[in-house]
């Protein structure tokens, strides 16, 4: 019944409008003849114009003011990072002046050269030198930034054997992640989903009897030794998903049928970060916020006050939970991190 | 068949009709392009406001998530249990937005309706070269529309895998409920709907190289036609290839084959699947998906183009410039799909071939966006409704233009990847742009179409209120992306982290339900004015080329006499030595005027 009531008065609502907007038409009849915009619609328009600019340097500075302390522009916790940001950052300077100047020229001019009866265009058809410059001014500038682009995509791409990194298993199922430590012998042992058996706990599928797989450890949360290079071998047990890492700048999709790879280098604590003072201003407001939805939060049950800590996100539409496919990433000192994964299960103490 | 017509086309009373028309060869059956085009702009409309409704009803689930409301409950029923959104019809009305936007309003009824009225009329034809095949592809069109609106009534809920469809999610019931009858319906529909556009495509190529009326040479082409006739090209290269994808991948489904799956355990058993795999999909899919933007974009710049240079009262500047920018943008276009694939899992030299390519494509669109803005320096504006959303395309496709150099870059492109960053760059650049050069299509070429004028008030404050809660909804997008925030979450609440854009959610709501609201005035503008709108002139913007020289009152052949010759390219706009500022493409040269050689 409220549905329907519901249609209706969205419905009324509708007719209401429509009925406002031809009032708007009839109350015009005899006010205008023609159709055609007339020079006080040229001008009332070409005033409209500039206010359009000043409207979009407004929502410009309010975005920077409001939404731009730009996360992922500062403080990234990876070594990677650094060189993501500074390319951001020249791109984002290239952009803003690019955009600031462009919009100034088509509304100014549209605003400039607004219509009047007995003006006449000017007649400029060509200019083979004015096109030339645009032309050669994007190709330099797009130059600078391929290059810089392609070096900074190969340094993170190119994972270096010599540095020995940790490799690490990060496995996703709808809706969660686990992770796979290889152990000792930092190899992972040999996994497939045929071999999974939900009976024996054995829920990656590692093969039992591979000597690689006898000191793994299998968790659902990531931890990693700062400084220590790590690589991620991804894997998905049933559709695609994306594991993203939006401090460490790091994201890459998990294939099913197929194993992926990322690897980084964490270079900031999840101690240190929460001491870190853009961050300490983040988490104080973004509390405030939570304070304001007391009730509701604590009704979701989740913990009223929140505490920074970094997060694997699923990025990869996967179905219903999508939503909610994370896994906490805790970033720590070697001593700390070998204390952690003591207390760990391997692989084969871990099954039924 | 054109012959025929023309013999018919000499005699003086040609508005006596030798075949007597019926309501249905009228109005429902039509060879004639003028009303395929007119049936192709009034499904397209209608498909938007289905699309546009969608997008409402998730933006405020995402402002307000989980919070009861009364639309919910009245408009999505069982999906909506007391009025709370439900997290699969939630990816569904993305899904289907998606497609429905990108396919059946920005394909369909912006190219379907202005290559159909434009072309012939543009180039000097009585009609297509097959008018026959133009109705199919129209019925097909309007079939697979059918399919595809109903599509949302399945019992276990429409496709909800984005319109993407990215297997294994799209191949899998048991992964997504959506992926069982509502995908199905979803890949026959868009099996239809490629169907329609290749045959549409194929037609619009054939007429502009076949048809064009005496002294139409290539170089004295409008740049509508231009782009009709590239997108055209584009559209026959690329989506046969996304049809072989929806192929394989009904095979998959349905007959248990693997091309895009291998090595799945889901809901406690191993599939049968082996050897696919996900990524040859994406590979298909964007072989298709990135040239579609391309598709879309490209008519509207035509249109604004011509509509620029008709409103400015001046020239098209660089005319060369600007075809060689749309052949340059519909052949690197068809070489740049991997930047979708940047993190796929793609080999990552791959990824830094297509960054190369992906930012060269950077290079005709700033030469085409300060073309046009040359071409309103020092001209005489007219701003007409068709104007303002033509100088709003320019706007909207250089804000969105630019955060392409960010996307393109495959280092950037990892950490902005699939977030809000995206939503906001492609929405500007291919989303509003399109849909403003579709508006400044229709504000232009009504007068052609309807033989009415539009209200010009009820068009600027279309206009205005459009173009407000378009940055409104779309620019601080770009933040919100840049904070992390991925697409296509149902609500943000489990993650603290997002907290702090709660507010920046809402506002863009508002504004989104706003701009909703406002297209009321357009849909009231276009269908009163049929019925009610003012009589147009023959030439009522003064514009110089063919389709003007037609008599308001549509006839079947378009032009009653014989079809006119062309003398002169179609931008004579303020050409010294002539009392007006515009000289009709017909016009034959003065004794001494010399063509302009550009």
């Amino acid at each position: 019944m409220t549905a329907l009531l519901t249609i209706i008065i969205v419905l009324f609502v509708a007719v209401a409008l429509w009925q406002m907007v031809k009032i708007f038409d009839l109350a015009q009849v005899g006010t205008t003849t023609s159709q055609v915009a007339d020079d006080h619609d040229n001008k009332i328009n070409g005033y409209l114009m500039i206010g359009f600019l000043i409207f979009i340097y407004v929502i410009t500075i309010l975005s920077f003011w409001y939404l731009g302390d730009l996360p992922l522009m500062s403080n990234s916790a990876s070594e990677h990072g650094v060189e993501v940001d500074n390319l951001m950052i020249i791109s984002m300077v290239v952009i803003f002046i690019v955009q600031t100047l462009t919009q100034f020229v088509l509304h100014y001019f549209a605003y400039k050269y607004r219509g009047e009866k007995g003006k006449k265009a000017l007649f400029y058809a060509d200019n083979t030198t004015l096109e030339f410059i645009w032309t050669v001014i994007p190709v330099i500038v797009l130059a600078g930034l391929i290059i810089y682009g392609l070096f900074t995509w190969n340094d993170i791409m190119n994972i270096d054997e010599d540095e020995d990194p940790m490799v690490i298993e990060l496995y996703a199922q709808q809706f969660n992640w686990k992770a796979r430590y290889s152990g000792a012998d930092n190899v992972l042992g040999k996994a497939n989903v045929r071999l999974i058996d939900i009976d024996r706990a054995n829920v990656l599928g590692v093969d039992e009897d591979d000597p690689n797989a006898q000191d793994d450890v299998i968790v659902t949360e990531l931890h990693l030794p700062v400084g220590q290079p790590v690589v991620f071998k991804m894997r998905s047990q049933d559709v695609l998903h994306s594991a993203y890492m939006p401090h460490f700048r790091a994201q890459m999709n998990c294939v099913p049928g197929m194993v992926t790879q990322f690897g980084f280098t964490p270079t900031i604590t999840t101690a240190d970060m929460r001491e870190n003072a853009d961050m300490v201003e983040k988490v104080k407001n973004i509390n405030t916020l939570r304070l304001e939805r007391k009730a509701e939060i604590e009704e979701s049950g989740q913990e009223l006050i929140y505490e920074f800590d970094y997060l694997l996100l699923c990025n990869k539409i996967c179905g219903t939970s999508h939503y909610n496919m994370q896994m906490k990433i805790i970033v720590e000192t070697q001593e700390e991190f070998d204390a952690w994964m003591k207390e760990q299960k391997t692989f084969p103490n871990s099954l039924n | 068949m054109s012959a025929t017509i023309d013999t018919h086309g000499h005699e003086e009373d040609h508005d006596v009709h030798h075949h007597k028309e019926t309501f249905i060869t009228k109005y429902i059956f039509s060879i004639d392009h003028k009303m395929i085009a007119k049936q192709y702009l009034i499904t397209g409309t209608i498909m938007g406001v289905i699309g546009v409704l969608m997008s409402i009803m998730f933006r405020m689930q995402i402002a307000w998530p989980e919070k009861p409301n009364l639309l919910f409950e009245a408009l999505l029923g069982k999906w909506a249990p007391d009025g709370v959104m439900d997290a699969d019809i939630y990816l569904a009305l993305v899904t289907i937005h998606g497609t429905i936007m990108v396919f059946f309003v920005l394909t369909a009824g912006l190219s379907g309706t202005f290559s159909n009225l434009l072309i012939p009329l543009q180039i000097g034809a009585r009609d297509m070269a097959s008018g026959f095949l133009n109705m199919v592809s129209y019925w097909l069109f309007f079939l697979s529309s059918v399919i595809m609106v109903c599509s949302l009534f399945v019992e276990a809920g429409p496709a909800a895998a984005g319109w993407t469809i990215y297997p294994p999610l799209s191949a899998l019931p048991m992964a997504s409920g959506g992926s069982g009858l509502g995908m199905t319906m979803w890949l026959v529909s868009m099996a239809i709907f490629i169907a329609s556009s290749l045959l549409g495509s194929l037609n619009y190529i054939v007429t502009v190289i076949n048809l064009r009326t005496k002294g139409m040479s290539m170089t004295r082409l409008p740049l509508t036609i231009w782009a009709f006739f590239v997108t055209a090209v584009i559209g026959v290269v690329s989506f046969p290839v996304l049809l072989s994808a929806a192929l394989l991948l009904i095979m998959d489904r349905s007959f248990g084959t693997s091309f895009f799956l291998s090595d799945i355990f889901i809901q406690g058993e191993v599939l049968h699947y082996q050897g696919g795999s996900p990524v040859l999909f994406e590979h298909l899919f964007w072989f298709l998906g990135h040239p579609e933007v391309y598709i879309v974009i490209l008519p509207a710049m035509g249109l604004v183009s011509e509509i620029m240079a008709s409103n400015s009262r001046k020239p098209i500047f660089g005319y060369r410039a600007m075809i060689a920018s749309i052949l340059a943008i519909a052949f690197l276009s068809t070489i740049v799909w991997g930047h979708h694939m940047f993190i796929s899992g793609m080999n990552p030299f791959l990824g830094s071939v297509f960054t190369f390519t992906t930012l060269l494509i950077a290079i005709p669109s700033a030469v085409k966006a300060f073309n046009w803005i040359t071409t309103i320096w020092k001209g005489n504006l007219q701003m007409n409704p068709a104007m303002l959303f033509s100088i709003g395309f320019v706007s909207t496709f250089i804000t969105g233009g630019l955060t392409g150099i960010i996307l393109g870059d495959s280092a950037l492109d990892i950490n902005v990847h699939d977030t809000y960053f995206v939503i906001a760059h492609f929405h500007l650049v291919m989303g509003i742009s399109a849909l403003y050069g579709m508006f400044a299509g229709i504000y232009h070429w009504y007068p052609k179409m309807f033989g009415r004028m539009m209200n010009k008030n009820l068009g600027y404050l279309h206009f205005w209120i459009t173009a407000i809660c378009a940055y409104g909804v779309f620019f601080p997008m770009h933040f919100i992306g840049m904070a992390g925030l991925p697409r296509r979450y149902y609500t943000n609440s489990n993650f603290p982290l997002f907290d702090d854009l709660a507010n920046a959610n809402v506002i863009i709501t508002l504004f989104a339900i706003v701009g909703g609201i406002a297209q009321i005035v357009y849909l009231y503008n276009f269908f009163s004015s049929m019925f009610f709108g003012k009589k147009a002139e023959q030439n009522p913007w003064r514009s110089t080329t063919l389709e003007w020289t037609t008599p308001v009152k549509h006839i079947h052949g378009n032009w009653p006499g014989a079809i006119p010759h062309v003398y002169r390219w179609s931008y004579d706009y303020s050409k010294p030595g002539h009392d007006v500022d515009f000289v009709p493409q017909n016009v034959p040269l003065k004794e001494g005027e010399e063509e302009l050689q550009h």
